[in-house]
């Protein structure tokens, strides 16, 4: 008989993320489909009452908690001695839990050190006749692969993004909490703050609707012989700040930033999408400028609609791939889509 | 205080990216097609963590970097004839797969007992570096699992900055939601960093870090200790490529103006 537990980390104002109810998702579908299942939270947080309140309706029969300062920082020996010391409470068999930056950090590490096994961005889980089997992508979102495990306990990082979120309603949890006595070796590693971009200047949106893709061609010589990478850059800031969207970059683009050119400079690493950068989710995507065939364009594999401009009708990066290809001049196009989005006067 | 370091960087081989790949089925579990003819690569991620180490070591006097590699030796060797020209290393190979379908607890189990055997590795400065994703299985899960072996308390993953401060204690920036990073300080070695693309270009080739890298590559290709990995426990129902091929519509003959109104309105939707 499985016992699973979700465990999830609370964010600093003490509620729970959309990833960890994407997780409590997953694991109730578990244990809808596991007869005589087990379900148990277990949260981690400086305090997790609230977080616990949040979701007291979602069919779990106990609530564990690890709590105190020493717990709010997000940092991998005390997030690992929480999230080891309840799934030894909870002696549980399955744990779910959302692939946050913070739990991805700890979650294979606990995994070795209770014997058991970690599977991590998985997309998919479930069960049928009592087997339990998950879903991930391989070498970089190019291949998707199913399996199950026999090892107990079984670590199943969800994919945040991939599943719904559960909706279960709020009311009031009984927290059980468990004990962890930390060392000073625990403590060596202090989290001194977050860095960003300031807020105009923050141009990854995880949660924006939409992903705006640009390609090395905006820094290429145009129709006139020349490059327009001020023009460039202008658009697309001013397309960013109108819309809203979350920008991703090729990898050429990014890397030229990297080489020290005067390229879009408010492009990075960060930006990169693809075989060597991330693979964010969003509803829409609209590429600009791309080009490549499909090894460059995994990055958008999580992309619900997609549309793409592109002087070259045979473009790989869109053809088989999008919905829609522009064949346009994106200056043109996307100079007449920032006047369109401008508010009306 | 010294804070001359150890830093032995973990980093496999992996298909070149700009290759078709195919799944399989191998007696052994999913595989890819002719994967044994594909040229490879040393894994992009691992790559950084081996260039900021070799950058770290030059600036630390008295440092030194190990490369733990596990792979089959042929390609090992293949992709070691380009890799050693880029920066000093001293290689440790383990002749076995490097395939994206292998279980991460095995392969950190292996390179757990290379690390442990390298002759006179202080764990007092000791940094383990790594990609903080393989390009082929693309986990994050080996680097921490290596480092619960080898009793490494103070791990980071998608790091992109490293300072060793004069006292030795460690300022890193690693990657967390939403384009930010989470600044953290460490009071020193052990620790275990997986690194994202760091700061650093790809070093030019240089033929004279080659020549001296040579000297210990091809003994440690020959020694290379064999490992095999059971798998057990493990059992993939299917490996498959994504089938969705989107019909493309293509709109040639509009104007700008047209097409920008029609994707503003497909925005708003």
């Amino acid at each position: 008989m499985e016992t699973i537990l979700v465990l999830a980390h609370t964010e600093t104002d003490g509620s729970l993320a959309k990833s960890a109810r994407e997780a409590l998702h997953a694991a109730a579908t578990l244990h809808k489909s596991l007869a005589g299942s087990q379900f148990i939270v277990g949260l981690v947080g400086e305090n997790v009452q609230a977080a616990a309140n949040s979701i007291a309706a979602c069919p779990a029969t106990k609530y564990l908690g690890v709590t105190g300062a020493d717990f709010s920082q997000s940092r991998y020996a005390t997030d690992a001695a929480a999230a080891e010391a309840i799934c030894r409470a909870a002696n549980g068999t399955l744990v779910v839990a959302p692939a946050t930056a913070r739990w991805a950090r700890v979650l294979s590490g606990v995994a070795q050190r209770l014997g058991g096994r970690a599977d991590t961005h998985v997309t998919g889980v479930a069960a049928a006749d009592g087997k339990i089997s998950v879903s991930r992508w391989y070498y970089r979102q190019r291949m998707e692969g199913t399996f199950t495990r026999a090892q107990r306990p079984w670590f199943i990082g969800i994919d945040p993004g991939s599943q719904a979120a559960c909706n279960c309603d709020a009311g009031t949890a009984t927290v059980e909490m468990v004990a962890v006595a930390l060392t000073d070796a625990a403590k060596r590693t202090t989290v001194s703050g977050i860095r960003e971009p300031k807020a105009d200047a923050q141009t990854i949106r995880p949660d924006a609707p939409l992903l705006f893709v640009t390609g090395a061609g905006w820094t290429k010589k145009q129709a006139d012989g020349q490059p327009h990478v001020a023009e460039a850059e202008k658009l697309i800031l001013d397309f960013l700040k109108k819309s809203r969207a979350s920008l991703g970059s090729s990898k050429s683009l990014v890397d030229l930033s990297g080489e020290g050119q005067a390229v879009l400079p408010f492009l990075s690493h960060l930006n990169q999408i693809g075989q060597t950068g991330a693979t964010p989710r969003h509803a829409k995507g609209l590429s600009t400028c791309c080009h490549g065939e499909e090894p460059h364009t995994v990055g958008w594999r999580f992309i619900g609609e997609r549309r793409a401009i592109s002087l070259d009708p045979n473009c790989g990066w869109a053809r088989g791939k999008a919905d829609v290809l522009y064949v346009a001049d994106a200056f043109k196009v996307m100079s007449k889509v920032n006047e369109l989005l401008a508010p009306n006067p | 205080m010294s804070i001359a370091c150890q830093i032995v960087v973990c980093g496999s081989i992996v298909p070149d990216p700009l290759q078709t790949l195919e799944p399989i089925t191998s007696p052994a579990g999913p595989a890819l097609k002719n994967e044994m003819m594909l040229p490879a690569v040393l894994d992009p991620w691992a790559g950084h963590a081996l260039f900021e180490a070799a950058n770290l070591a030059k600036n630390l006097p008295g440092s030194k970097v190990w490369l733990v590699s596990l792979g089959p030796k042929a390609k090992l060797q293949q992709v070691m004839m380009t890799v050693a020209q880029k920066v000093p290393f001293e290689l440790v190979a383990l002749d076995g797969p490097a395939s994206g379908f292998t279980d991460a607890t095995e392969t950190a189990a292996a390179l757990a007992e290379a690390i442990q055997a390298i002759p006179g590795l202080d764990k007092s400065r000791l940094l383990v570096f790594g990609g903080w994703e393989s390009a082929s299985r693309g986990a994050g899960a080996t680097l921490q699992m290596v480092g619960e072996r080898l009793g490494i308390l103070d791990q980071f993953q998608g790091v992109d900055a490293l300072k060793v401060n004069p006292d030795g204690s460690l300022e890193i920036l690693e990657r967390i939601e939403g384009g930010k990073h989470q600044v953290s300080k460490c009071a020193g070695a052990p620790a275990l960093l997986g690194w994202a693309t760091g700061n650093l270009p790809e070093p030019k080739n240089n033929p004279q870090v080659g020549m001296l890298n040579m000297r210990t590559v091809m003994p440690a290709l020959q020694k290379a200790k064999p490992v095999k990995f059971a798998g057990e426990g493990l059992s993939f129902a299917s490996v498959t490529l994504p089938k969705q091929m989107r019909e493309t519509q293509i709109v040639k003959d509009k104007s700008p103006d047209a097409i920008a109104q029609e994707i503003v309105e497909w925005i708003k939707q």
